[in-house]
């Protein structure tokens, strides 16, 4: 070892990654063995809920039968193998196609009607003066972020539904409220109204950041010179922003095929399959209600693989723009 | 640290002597509009807890939801906490909760700390190792198999160990890990302290405040588990309280096994069995009221650096 001890060899300082190269391996082990033996139960729970499932995505190759052994371990070693059959028929179901039409309809609806809000709130508390009503709106819209889709759902059933609030409200003065829940055509307003409900002041967070990480100068010059507030959002606040805009758009157009499932789950009853079948529902119907794992697990590899695609692409996207992405330029 | 609070807009105190004076329209159109976001939230919430604590005659005289309220009669959370299915939920949601985030702290902790030094052993594999999580999905299908294939079906474990660890929380904690000066963890060493002495006497003390962020967001999450229990559990009395509430609410299942029809003795009110209504919206504020009693210090803890570390990934 040639890095300076101080007790014997056991105290070795790890900050410099160059002194670290210069000892051999059998010395790294016994100096880092605790930090390595500290991962393993997470990596544990990872490789067998996390990665072995990854790995099972195969069984989207197979004609997949539960029955054909008493584990599903040895279900799969018994089950046929069908090359890309389960793709196959998986094109050829409307139904799946619907599903990839809802979820990027859905994904295109709320990068329009849903992105915004969260920098608009950002902009709009940050124009608040009083510490106090800036706090307390900054409480009010983060707190339903942490709220289960179950409950935002049952709010909205009891404010919008047939028997909500509203209806309840229209009925006493005389008037028929329209029943939004159960109706198939308002159904994407339905959805961003939700999720706007639940996560937008979350989503707010980053851009009070970026706000907050802008030079005030910049806007006394620009004020000296004689920027009004237009120009001062559009040559100050707007450039501040850009980074942060970029990344999460970014972010969500990698994210395109997710658009969340227990909210979909949740309300497929009440507006039908046409309008809300998303491709995640469209797994979970196909293949654990009517048990044609090798379609369902055919169709989350479909989606697994081309939402990995859409990341890696957005990140070289944001790369030629000149912005960092998600992960480094290597 | 950076708190919430402190993530203060631009101008600590008044108006700069640049800026133009706000016109009144202006000043009235922000205020109207800062009043109808924070009705649009309160709101349902305001009426959920009214109506839940309502009497029949109150809930009929308002036509259903009661915004106005008249008395205090808790005799719906006497009924619900009397025994039946949601007294099960909420025993079995706080197992989960319970459980389940001290497994995931414990875990993700650990990781968090043997991961927090560049240039260990095996550092650069073993952090790509969780980071990889990020872009490859296990699938619901494979995933259930893997589930029901170690034997989880009605089992609470089923609701814990796939959601055990989150690569995000692993790597907000870390950051904050990597933080700390490393001259205190040397000296530490010197002294002759052994890594794990190093995490549970120095690093974590220091830490309070982000793992205990980190806690909670695991805490919320276990409280809102839905969609495992679907996958996962057949047994009536082993489903959380997500569950009862779409059984009740959106399901619209009556909540007789709620306890439904159940007389009461409330002092000073006499017998009464409360409204199926009260029954329900007492349900939804029993999902409700976890998330409100930890949210303020999620608010006070939570920190600028977390957030937008996180975002980075």
């Amino acid at each position: 070892m040639s890095s300076p001890s101080v007790v014997g060899t056991a105290v070795t300082p790890r900050t410099k990654e160059a002194v670290s190269s210069r000892m051999s391996v059998a010395a790294r082990l016994r100096r880092d063995w605790p930090l390595i033996l500290m991962c393993i139960p997470a990596m544990l729970l990872l490789a067998v809920f996390h990665y072995l499932p990854a790995l099972g995505n195969v069984i989207a190759f197979q004609d997949y039968n539960p029955f054909a052994g008493d584990s599903p371990v040895q279900a799969f070693l018994h089950s046929e193998w069908i090359g890309f059959g389960n793709f196959q028929y998986l094109f050829e179901t409307p139904a799946f196609w619907d599903s990839v039409r809802n979820t990027l309809g859905i994904t295109a609806f709320q990068l329009v009607f849903y992105f915004p809000i969260p920098i608009l709130l950002a902009m709009l508390l940050n124009s608040i003066m009083s510490p106090r009503i800036r706090s307390l709106v900054q409480s009010v819209v983060y707190l339903p972020h942490f709220f289960s889709w179950v409950l935002v759902v049952s709010l909205f059933q009891m404010m919008l539904g047939g028997a909500g609030l509203i209806a309840q409200t229209a009925r006493e003065a005389g008037f028929t409220a329209p029943d939004f829940m159960t109706n198939p055509d308002t159904f994407y307003f339905l959805i961003t109204s939700q999720a706007i409900w639940k996560d937008a002041g979350w989503g707010m967070i980053v851009f009070l950041a970026a706000l907050a990480a802008i030079d005030p100068n910049l806007y006394e010059a620009a004020a000296a010179d004689g920027a009004g507030r237009g120009r001062r959002f559009w040559h100050v606040t707007l450039p501040g922003l850009r980074p942060v805009i970029v990344l999460l758009l970014i972010l969500r157009l990698g994210d395109a095929l997710n658009v969340g499932f227990e909210q979909f789950y949740l309300q497929r009853e009440a507006v039908g399959r046409d309008a809300s079948e998303v491709l995640d529902t469209f797994v979970y119907y196909q293949g654990i209600s009517v048990q044609q794992w090798g379609v369902g697990a055919a169709a989350g590899l479909f989606k697994a693989l081309v939402g990995l695609l859409l990341i890696v692409g957005a990140n070289k996207v944001a790369h030629k723009l000149g912005e960092q992405g998600i992960y480094a330029k290597k | 640290m950076t708190t919430l609070a402190q993530l203060k807009p631009r101008r600590p105190s008044g108006r700069p002597v640049w800026e133009e004076k706000p016109s009144r329209l202006g000043q009235l159109g922000k205020g109207t509009v800062i009043a109808i976001i924070i009705a649009v939230v309160v709101v349902p919430l305001w009426v959920v807890v009214v109506t839940s604590l309502s009497s029949t005659e109150t809930i009929n005289s308002a036509g259903g939801y009661v915004f106005l309220p008249r008395e205090f009669n808790p005799s719906a959370y006497i009924v619900i906490f009397q025994g039946g299915q949601v007294t099960d939920a909420v025993l079995v949601s706080t197992i989960v909760t319970v459980i389940g985030t001290a497994v995931s702290l414990s875990v993700t902790v650990l990781a968090a700390y043997g991961l927090s030094r560049t240039g260990t052993l095996l550092h650069r594999p073993i952090l790509f190792y969780f980071l990889l999580t990020f872009l490859i999905y296990p699938g619901m299908i494979p995933s259930y198999l893997v589930v029901t294939g170690l034997g989880l079906k009605d089992n609470l474990l089923a609701l814990v160990l796939p959601a055990a660890v989150s690569a995000f929380n692993l790597v907000v904690l870390r950051a904050f890990f990597m933080g700390i000066p490393t001259e205190l963890l040397d000296s530490a060493r010197i002294d002759g302290a052994g890594e794990f002495r190093i995490l549970f006497r120095i690093v974590l003390p220091l830490s309070k405040a982000v793992t205990a962020v980190v806690g909670l967001f695991y805490a919320v999450g276990y409280w809102n588990t839905f969609f495992n229990a679907v996958l996962y559990l057949d047994r009536n009395d082993l489903q959380p309280v997500q569950r009862v509430l779409q059984m009740f609410i959106l399901a619209g299942q009556s909540p007789t096994n709620a306890g439904a029809g159940t007389v009461v003795h409330l002092p000073g009110i006499g017998y009464t069995a409360p409204p199926n209504l009260a029954i329900k919206m007492a349900v939804v504020v029993v999902t409700l009221v976890p998330a409100l009693i930890i949210y303020p210090f999620v608010q006070r803890h939570f920190t600028k650096g977390v957030i937008v570390g996180a975002i980075k990934g």
